[in-house]
């Protein structure tokens, strides 16, 4: 499903924030990205999506190779993926509802349809009660799992999500893992960069560990020890 | 808030046609070597690029009525730009119609051959005559001539010491007075092909100038026009400009869930576009008024010259073409606005 090969990234100011990165991603699999602040996790996470291009080597996703993809494509590659923020993103100047139908009415679906799709992803996230009122009454959980909702509201095939219990408290970051869990036993690839080794540990999943842009870590974590080369 | 609320509503309107297909597609299935993945039939791209189209012009719509003072100065500024060309093209259209009343009857002067006879010109008058597209033909001999040339010229004693008259024979028309311009100008070739005429001279050289006025005029009006669209694009582009400041954290959003340029690109259009349009209405409505306020002393002033002239107004085609270049100047500074700032905003 996604794909790095020796990819580099330098940042105009001439830090490189990763380099040489090489690895492969399943469909249907769930990764964890962990690492120090500043390893890189977010940099990778930009290179999917494409909010930033490669200075260096080659990112596939679903077979698609994003150099070669021009702008005027990268709609198309974003409507395929997913993402959950840290800051949820979301617009505070309409309501849950129409937060979530966004990237519907962008990939111009008839409301009757768009109206189905965003009351089951809201039914998923446990939100279909609020879904006229504006995210910013919510609270932090419930505005994150509006972010959630509005991810998946178009069904993509992979899931990208930075730091998305960064504000959470620990109950509810653990809802917010589960959710994920859900969407992955669906068959959505899954991935999450996070600092919360405990959280990551629990979940029993393969983790990618950056440190300084580089991969030191490739494997599910389950000791102590080997939380500690993270 | 209240809007958005209202706009949920209309969402929830029970699933039709669609949903059974759509929810026939489960998530990672239509896969081809990640290609465009198509998820609704084309009638419901179709369907839902109407409903974008619908929901960006009456959002842009609404979110100018909620901030009623600033978008009427931006009305205001695009009317009275849109309103003094117009104004000035009336004025002209007018001033030309009160000239073609006096136009009607240029004289045409045929300079005959010195050596024709009298009676071949008596013969030709008689022709010219029976013409449908010539009124009144009028004969002044060679010997007329010099006579009213001695009389009003004061050179009478330079002529009397040539042996012979320099002077021809000329026959004065008066063309019909519904001839057309084009038709005078084909009555003019025609009258010079006749044997005994040597050249055709129009009487009219005060129309022409009048004409030449006008068409000055007609440019001058033209130049400022181009000249105030151009200040309707700086003030819509401008006007453009901050809206999309102010919607930033929208475009981003939209980018990254996967919105093309040109769906990002839509509500801005249409802001423009009804900045444009409510512009070229109340062009019109300040124009109507002017006229309005004119029409009464100018019906008393040609009264008292015993016409029947009125004022003209734009007409019905006029009105139009004034409002919809309104509106093609608004979209025309939104998209040029759009295109210089909506790539700016990148999500990071
Ligand atoms: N737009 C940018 N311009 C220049 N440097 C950048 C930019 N974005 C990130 N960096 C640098 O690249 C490195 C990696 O940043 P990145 O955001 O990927 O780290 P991270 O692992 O997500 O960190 P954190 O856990 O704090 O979010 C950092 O040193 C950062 O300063
Ligand atoms: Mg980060």
């Amino acid at each position: 499903m996604i794909r790095f090969d020796q990819v580099s990234k330098r940042y105009p100011g001439g830090h490189e924030a990763l380099s040489r990165l090489s690895f492969e991603i399943d469909r249907a699999e769930m990764v964890f990205l962990t690492g120090h602040s500043g390893a890189g996790k977010s940099t990778l996470l930009k290179l999917i999506m494409l909010m930033e291009r490669p200075s260096q080597g080659q990112v596939f996703v679903n077979n698609q190779n994003l150099n070669r993809l021009t702008s005027r494509q990268i709609p198309q590659l974003r409507r395929q993926v997913g993402v959950v923020f840290q800051n949820h993103q979301l617009l505070f100047d309409r309501s849950v509802y129409d937060n979530v139908a966004l990237p519907l009415v962008i990939e111009g679906y008839n409301p009757a349809e768009a109206g189905r799709r965003v009351r089951a992803a809201l039914d998923k996230v446990g939100l279909l009660s609020k879904e006229k009122q504006n995210p910013i009454v919510l609270s932090g959980g419930e505005q994150q799992r509006v972010g959630i909702a509005r991810a998946v509201v178009n069904k993509p095939k992979l899931l990208l999500a930075d730091e998305p219990t960064g504000n959470l408290d620990p109950a509810l970051s653990a809802e917010i893992m589960s959710l994920f869990q859900q969407f992955n036993d669906v068959g959505v690839t899954v991935m999450v960069a996070s600092h919360d080794l405990a959280l990551i540990r629990r979940m029993n999943k393969r983790v990618l560990g950056l440190a300084n842009g580089e991969l030191a870590h490739d494997g599910v974590l389950q000791h102590a020890a080997n939380a500690e080369t993270v | 808030m209240q809007r958005t609320q209202k706009r949920s509503n209309s969402r929830v309107a029970p699933a039709a046609a669609g949903a059974s297909r759509g929810a026939a597609k489960p998530g990672g299935k239509n896969v081809r070597g990640g290609a465009k993945v198509y998820k609704t039939g084309w009638k419901d791209r179709w369907q839902g690029y109407l409903a974008h189209h619908q929901s960006s012009a009456r959002d842009s719509l609404q979110r100018m009525l909620a901030a009623p003072v600033q978008s009427l100065m931006t009305w205001l500024v695009i009317a009275v730009a849109l309103a003094l060309p117009a104004t000035l093209l009336v004025c002209l259209d007018n001033i030309q119609s009160l000239g073609q009343r006096w136009d009607g009857a240029p004289q045409i002067t045929l300079f005959l051959n010195p050596r024709a006879t009298e009676r071949a010109i008596a013969d030709l008058q008689r022709r010219l005559e029976s013409r449908d597209d010539i009124d009144t033909v009028a004969y002044v001999s060679a010997a007329d001539a010099l006579k009213e040339f001695e009389t009003e010229s004061g050179m009478g004693n330079a002529l009397r010491s040539l042996d012979t008259n320099p002077l021809p024979p000329t026959l004065l028309l008066t063309p019909s007075t519904d001839a057309a311009p084009a038709a005078l100008s084909a009555l003019g070739d025609s009258l010079g092909q006749q044997g005994l005429v040597d050249d055709v001279v129009f009487d009219r050289a005060w129309i022409e100038r009048l004409h030449q006025i006008l068409e000055l005029g007609e440019q001058l009006a033209i130049a400022l026009g181009g000249l105030l669209a151009l200040g309707v694009l700086l003030v819509i582009g401008n006007t453009i400009r901050l809206s999309i400041e102010s919607r930033r954290d929208e475009i981003v959003i939209v980018k990254l869930v996967g919105g093309t340029d040109a769906f990002v690109r839509r509500p801005f259009l249409y802001t423009g576009l009804w900045y444009g349009l409510g512009g070229g209405v109340l062009a019109m409505v300040l124009l109507s008024l002017l006229l309005l306020l004119l029409s009464g002393p100018v019906a008393m002033l040609a009264d008292s010259y015993q016409s029947d002239f009125h004022l003209q107004g734009l007409g019905f085609g006029g009105g139009l073409l004034l409002i919809v270049s309104g509106a093609l100047v608004g979209w025309l500074g939104a998209w040029l606005a759009v295109g210089r700032h909506l790539g700016d905003i990148e999500p990071q």
